[in-house]
């Protein structure tokens, strides 16, 4: 039996566990938060990207209830939640700073939550325990926060956020404070513990790597509004604007002018140059400004000239070896820069080639994306 | 080498400005009073060679601390001036806590300016502080003036030379001892530890009790400790704001000193206030300790 795809966003019978309607934020004449409409769905694992004061904190901490919206409604499970104090939201966030309690035990933290609810004893036990076992914390019930390493504090904090089973997970940037390798591993646990629990997730971050792995569905957010919510394929392959293309990993910009039949635009980029053909949905007006984005893993590069749709010759102007892929930075005699990423699938010593060499670089029509903005 | 003359320039001074005439004043608490000067026997003969200090010691007694027991005065001095102390103390903190907490909740930017506040009075003598506080509390002085032409009152209120001039004194004397400790515990409370409370189903007040009280509980007992262990042994603020009622082991000392020339009482009676204070100072000193190993 096939696996049925997760994609609530594209069933219209659907209801969105949480909705933005037309929601502003406004700090005295500062907008950090510009008309958003926005839906998330229950057990989605929802990102938040975008650069610092992007708004995507503010918009977080109104799910939590710590800032309420200049104007507009947010729905939580159908409900009106402006009214809804933080201490009475089915939702819970685990803080950048993990905000641990640093005069209670591990066990204790965890518990606090639980322990508010008036709970009985031995239930209250029991989901503690529960939780350290998910979280592997079992040894370091007993310990302070300040005994602990810092990738234990994380697990703690998400503990401690799940103890109450919210309906909502928040997450403010929440591996920001770990080393690189930890924080790659600390991904796939979260995306575990987030399958294992069903608990919808949304996270914020301004890591696109860490967005494109763990999220099902990545908003990006700049100056207060939403620039594109899709997949993280959908983001990296079809970029909405040149801002999230460039946002989004690495990509060739190149700007020009439009001349489109049917599905097709010649772009006119540089004087005396062949147009730069590519296949478009959009619709472009006669000689209107576009941006062609290339990602660098689609563009050859080879000494010997190339056929197919879009070959530009140039000089290797420097080379970024990342160890398992080599990026080169080829310039074009118009002066336009273009990287083209090729794999190490070779010793290199036997790399083809070198600073200086004159080179081809070619892409297909459909490698590259047509925008308008 | 430079470690050990590091280390032992705080002891030297410690030994020869507290331990030395702690023990002379231990010494003189064993004697017996003299119509001499100084005021007390024995003295140490050297020329007698060992069977002078032979008799030096054998004159040596206790009797001035049985002496201390045979009047009520002074063991209901010794409680009067703890329940003193405790009860400004207390006042201090209610005073206190509210202030330290609102310069902890205050704008970056206001802080230095506020914690300048707190600290502008130490910059005016003492003793013209307590007068000042004469002239305020006096019966025809400026707080009955303003509360009489307001009409709050029809006759002036006695405050002046009464235990409650004497808690004022402390209380103001003594606040910023209290107010810098605790303020320095709150200032280090993240406020995301706060919201993280509320997030977990916490009401602010309960927020407060469970996370902040707990987290500034260092800053207060330090704050209590240096407002009570000098306010036992005040002398100044009763003298000058109490009234004959007013009974603190601090006056007692003074007047076996001054009044009664009877040095050997009034050493015996310094040595006991100092064993009380003995007991909160170490638990002070605990309490440092294990602050500080918490944040280590």
């Amino acid at each position: 039996m096939p696996q049925k795809i997760f994609a609530p966003w594209d069933d219209p019978d659907e209801t969105p566990l949480i909705r933005f309607q037309n929601v502003s934020k406004r700090f005295g004449d500062f907008t950090a938060i510009d008309a958003i409409d926005l839906e998330i769905y229950a057990r989605e694992f929802f990102a938040l990207l975008g650069p610092s004061g992007c708004g995507k904190t503010t918009l977080m901490r109104m799910l939590a209830g710590f800032e309420t919206p200049s104007s507009g409604k947010i729905f939580l499970s159908g409900q009106d939640i402006a009214p809804v104090p933080p201490n009475q939201r089915a939702v819970n966030m685990m803080f950048q700073s993990y905000a641990l309690f640093p005069h209670l035990s591990v066990w204790d933290n965890i518990a606090f939550g639980l322990r508010r609810e008036g709970r009985a004893r031995d239930e209250i036990d029991a989901r503690v325990g529960e939780m350290l076992k998910l979280t592997r914390l079992e040894k370091f019930a007993r310990r302070k926060p300040h005994q602990i390493s810092g990738g234990q504090r994380q697990r703690v904090a998400l503990a401690r956020s799940l103890a109450k089973a919210p309906k909502l997970l928040l997450l403010d940037e929440p591996l920001g404070a770990l080393d690189k390798k930890l924080r790659e591993e600390t991904q796939f646990e979260l995306m575990d513990i987030q399958e294992t629990t069903g608990t919808t997730f949304v996270i914020v971050t301004h890591d696109q790597e860490e967005a494109m792995t763990v999220a099902s569905r990545v908003a990006v957010m700049d100056e207060g509004r939403l620039i594109q919510v899709a997949t993280p394929d959908r983001i990296y392959e079809a970029p909405a604007s040149v801002y999230v293309a460039d946002f989004i990993g690495d990509v060739n910009i190149i700007e020009g002018k439009a001349h489109q039949t049917g599905d097709r635009v010649q772009v006119d980029w540089a004087e005396g140059q062949p147009a730069l053909a590519a296949k478009t949905t959009r619709d472009f007006s006669l000689e209107q400004t576009c941006y062609l984005a290339i990602r660098p893993e689609k563009v050859a590069i080879s000494a010997e000239k190339p056929s197919g749709a879009n070959v530009l010759s140039g000089e290797v102007l420097d080379i970024a070896y990342l160890g398992n892929l080599s990026t080169y930075h080829v310039k074009l005699p118009t002066g336009h820069v273009i990287k083209a990423q090729q794999a190490n699938t070779r010793r290199i010593a036997r790399r083809p080639f070198t600073w200086e060499d004159k080179v081809w670089v070619s892409w297909t029509e459909s490698a590259a994306v047509v925008l308008d903005r | 080498m430079r470690r050990l003359i590091l280390i032992a320039i705080p002891y030297v001074w410690l030994l020869a400005l507290f331990l030395i005439p702690f023990f002379i004043v231990v010494k003189i608490s064993l004697s017996d009073v003299a119509l001499a000067r100084p005021p007390y026997m024995p003295q140490l003969d050297w020329s007698a060679g060992w069977e002078g200090i032979r008799n030096f010691f054998a004159a040596l007694d206790f009797e001035n601390f049985g002496f201390l027991t045979t009047d009520d005065l002074y063991w209901k001095a010794y409680l009067s001036s703890l329940q003193i102390a405790g009860i400004s103390t207390l006042l201090t903190l209610i005073v206190g806590f509210p202030i330290a907490y609102g310069m902890a909740r205050a704008p970056e930017h206001w802080r230095p300016t506020l914690m300048m506040l707190v600290i502008l009075p130490f910059w005016t003598s003492f003793l013209i502080r307590v007068y000042a506080w004469m002239g305020i509390l006096s019966q025809n002085g400026l707080l009955n003036g303003v509360l009489m032409s307001l009409g709050v009152i029809g006759e002036p209120l006695t405050i002046l030379n009464t235990d409650v001039a004497v808690y004022i004194g402390i209380v103001y004397t003594y606040l910023p001892f209290m107010i810098l400790p605790i303020y320095a515990a709150l200032e280090k409370l993240d406020s995301s530890l706060l919201e993280a409370a509320e997030d977990l189903g916490c009401s602010r007040l309960t927020a407060f009790w469970l996370i902040t009280v707990p987290l500034s509980k260092q800053g207060v007992i330090a704050g209590c400790f240096l407002v009570f262990i000098p306010a036992v042994g005040e002398f100044v603020i009763p003298s000058l704001l109490g009234g004959s009622e007013t009974l603190m082991i601090g006056k007692v000392l003074y007047e076996e000193f001054f009044s009664n020339r009877d040095w050997p009482v009034a050493s015996a009676v310094a040595v006991v206030l100092l064993l009380i204070l003995v007991i909160p100072i170490v638990l002070f000193q605990r309490n440092e300790q294990k602050q500080r190993e918490a944040e280590g």
